[in-house]
C-alpha cells in the first residue's frame, strides 16, 4: 500500500517538473512549481526528514514560490515580445546537450554511491548527550556542524544586499517595494488582522520545539516572515525604509552573536564555534534566539524587495 | 477491527469523497466562479471529515487540538483567499 503510494507521489513529482519545464506561459509555471514545492514536502515526510519538509513548505515552496510570482508578474509585460524569439537551432541543440549532460551526470553520480551510503548518524547518535540538545538536527546543525549553519544565515544576509543593489540611486535608503493600500473592511485586511497573532504564536512555536523535535529557527522565521508581509500586503503597515539604524542592526545581530559566541569559543573551548563543557545547550539556545529575529526580518526583507520609494 | 477503527475509515472515506467531488467540479464547472465555489465547499468538508476520522486515534488531547486548528486555519485560509480569487476574476470581466 505505502509502495503503491510512494511510486505514485515519484511520478506526479516527475509529470509535474516536466510539465513546468515545458509550460509556456511565466506565470502557470510558477504555479506548478508551488505545487511541486507541497509534493516534495510530502516526499520528505515519507523519507521520514520531517525537518526538511517543514523547510521546504516553508521556503521550497512559500518563500519562493511567493518571490517567483512577484517576478512573473514584473515580467508579464516583457513576455509576448520574449515568446515571439525563437533562437536558432545551433543554441536550442547546445542547450539539450548541456542540460542532458548534467541529468545524466546527476544520474550517474547517483547510482554510484556505495551501498550502504557512508553515514555519521551512529556517531551522531552516540555524541548527541554532549550538545544537551533532543533533535539530532539541532545538534548537527548547531554544534556538529555549526560552520555550515553560519555560513547559510550569511549567505541569506548576502542575497538581501544583492536585492537591495538594484535600487536606483535616487531612492537609495528608501522603502522596498510599493505602497499597498485596501480597504480596511475587505477580506485581506480582515485576514491581515486575525492571522498573525495566530501565526506569531506558530511560528515561535515551531522554533522553540526545534530543540528536541522537527522545527526550528528557518522555518519560525518564514511564518513570522509572511505574517508581516501579509499587514504590509493589506495596507495595515508599512515596510520600513533600509536605512534606519535599528534595521541593519537588527539584520546583522543575530550573525553577529553567532560569530561573537563562537570566537569565545577559541578562548573557552579551543576551537572556533566549540562550546565550553556543558554550555553547549545554553549557548546553543543562546544563538538560535538571536538568530530568530535577524532571520524573520531578512526573509521579509527578501520578499519585500527592491527599495522603490525615497525614505522622506 | 473495532468501533473506533471503522468510525475513522468511513469519515476518512466519506472525506476522501468529498474531495474527489470537489477535483471534478473544478474540471467540469464552466466559469471560475462556480469552479471556486466547488473548490472550497467540498474540500473544505473534505478536510473536516478527515480530521474528524483521525481523533479517534491521537494520541493525547492536545494532538487532537492541533488537528482541530488546522482545520479551522485552512477554512479560515481557503474562505479569505477564494474571497480575493473571486473579487481577481470580477474586476477582470469584461464590462463589470
Amino acid at each position: 500500500m505505502s509502495e503503491a503510494l510512494n511510486a505514485g507521489l515519484a511520478l506526479f513529482v516527475l509529470a509535474l517538473a516536466a510539465w513546468m519545464v515545458v509550460a509556456r506561459d511565466t506565470f502557470a509555471a510558477v504555479v506548478g512549481f508551488v505545487a511541486y514545492g507541497l509534493l516534495l514536502t510530502l516526499v520528505w515526510v515519507q523519507l521520514h526528514g520531517v525537518d526538511v519538509a517543514l523547510t521546504e513548505g516553508a521556503i521550497g515552496g512559500g518563500l519562493t514560490g511567493a518571490m517567483l510570482v512577484a517576478a512573473a508578474a514584473r515580467l508579464r509585460r516583457t513576455e509576448a515580445a520574449a515568446r515571439a524569439e525563437r533562437p536558432g537551432w545551433p543554441t536550442r541543440a547546445a542547450a539539450a546537450l548541456l542540460a542532458g549532460g548534467v541529468t545524466a551526470a546527476l544520474a550517474v553520480a547517483v547510482l554510484a554511491l556505495p551501498v550502504p551510503a557512508p553515514s555519521l548518524a551512529p556517531e551522531t547518535a552516540a555524541n548527541m548527550g554532549a550538545t544537551g540538545v533532543g533533535n539530532p538536527i539541532t545538534g548537527v546543525l548547531l554544534a556538529f556542524r555549526a560552520v555550515d549553519t553560519l555560513l547559510e544565515t550569511t549567505v541569506v544576509l548576502l542575497a538581501l544586499i544583492g536585492v537591495w543593489s538594484l535600487a536606483p540611486d535616487r531612492v537609495w535608503g528608501g522603502r522596498p517595494g510599493p505602497r499597498h493600500r485596501a480597504d480596511p473592511n475587505e477580506t485581506l485586511a480582515y485576514l491581515a488582522r486575525v492571522l498573525p497573532p495566530i501565526g506569531l504564536v506558530v511560528g515561535v512555536y515551531i522554533f522553540w520545539v526545534g530543540a528536541d523535535l522537527p522545527g526550528g529557527k528557518f522555518q519560525g522565521a518564514s511564518i513570522i516572515a509572511a505574517m508581516w508581509l501579509l499587514a504590509v500586503m493589506a495596507g495595515l503597515s508599512d515596510a520600513p525604509p533600509i536605512s534606519r539604524g535599528w534595521l541593519r542592526l537588527a539584520l546583522v545581530g543575530g550573525p553577529l552573536v553567532f560569530i561573537a559566541i563562537g570566537a569565545a569559543g577559541v578562548a573557552t573551548a579551543g576551537a572556533f564555534l566549540a562550546y565550553p563543557d556543558g554550555l553547549a545547550k545554553l549557548l546553543i539556545k543562546a544563538i538560535e534566539w538571536a538568530l530568530l529575529p535577524s532571520l524573520a526580518l531578512t526573509l521579509a526583507l527578501i520578499l519585500a524587495g527592491v527599495p522603490e520609494r525615497p525614505a522622506r | 477491527m473495532n468501533l473506533a477503527d471503522l468510525f475513522t475509515v468511513a469519515a476518512v472515506c466519506a472525506g476522501a469523497f468529498f474531495f474527489l467531488a470537489g477535483s471534478v467540479g473544478l474540471l467540469r464547472f464552466p466559469d471560475a466562479l462556480t469552479r471556486l465555489h466547488a473548490l472550497t465547499k467540498a474540500d473544505n468538508l473534505g478536510l473536516g471529515l478527515v480530521v474528524l476520522g483521525l481523533l479517534p486515534r491521537v494520541d493525547g488531547v492536545l494532538g487532537g487540538l492541533k488537528l482541530v486548528v488546522i482545520w479551522l486555519l485552512a477554512l479560515l485560509a481557503s474562505a479569505a483567499a477564494s474571497q480575493l480569487i473571486a473579487r481577481a476574476v470580477k474586476r477582470s470581466e469584461p464590462g463589470a
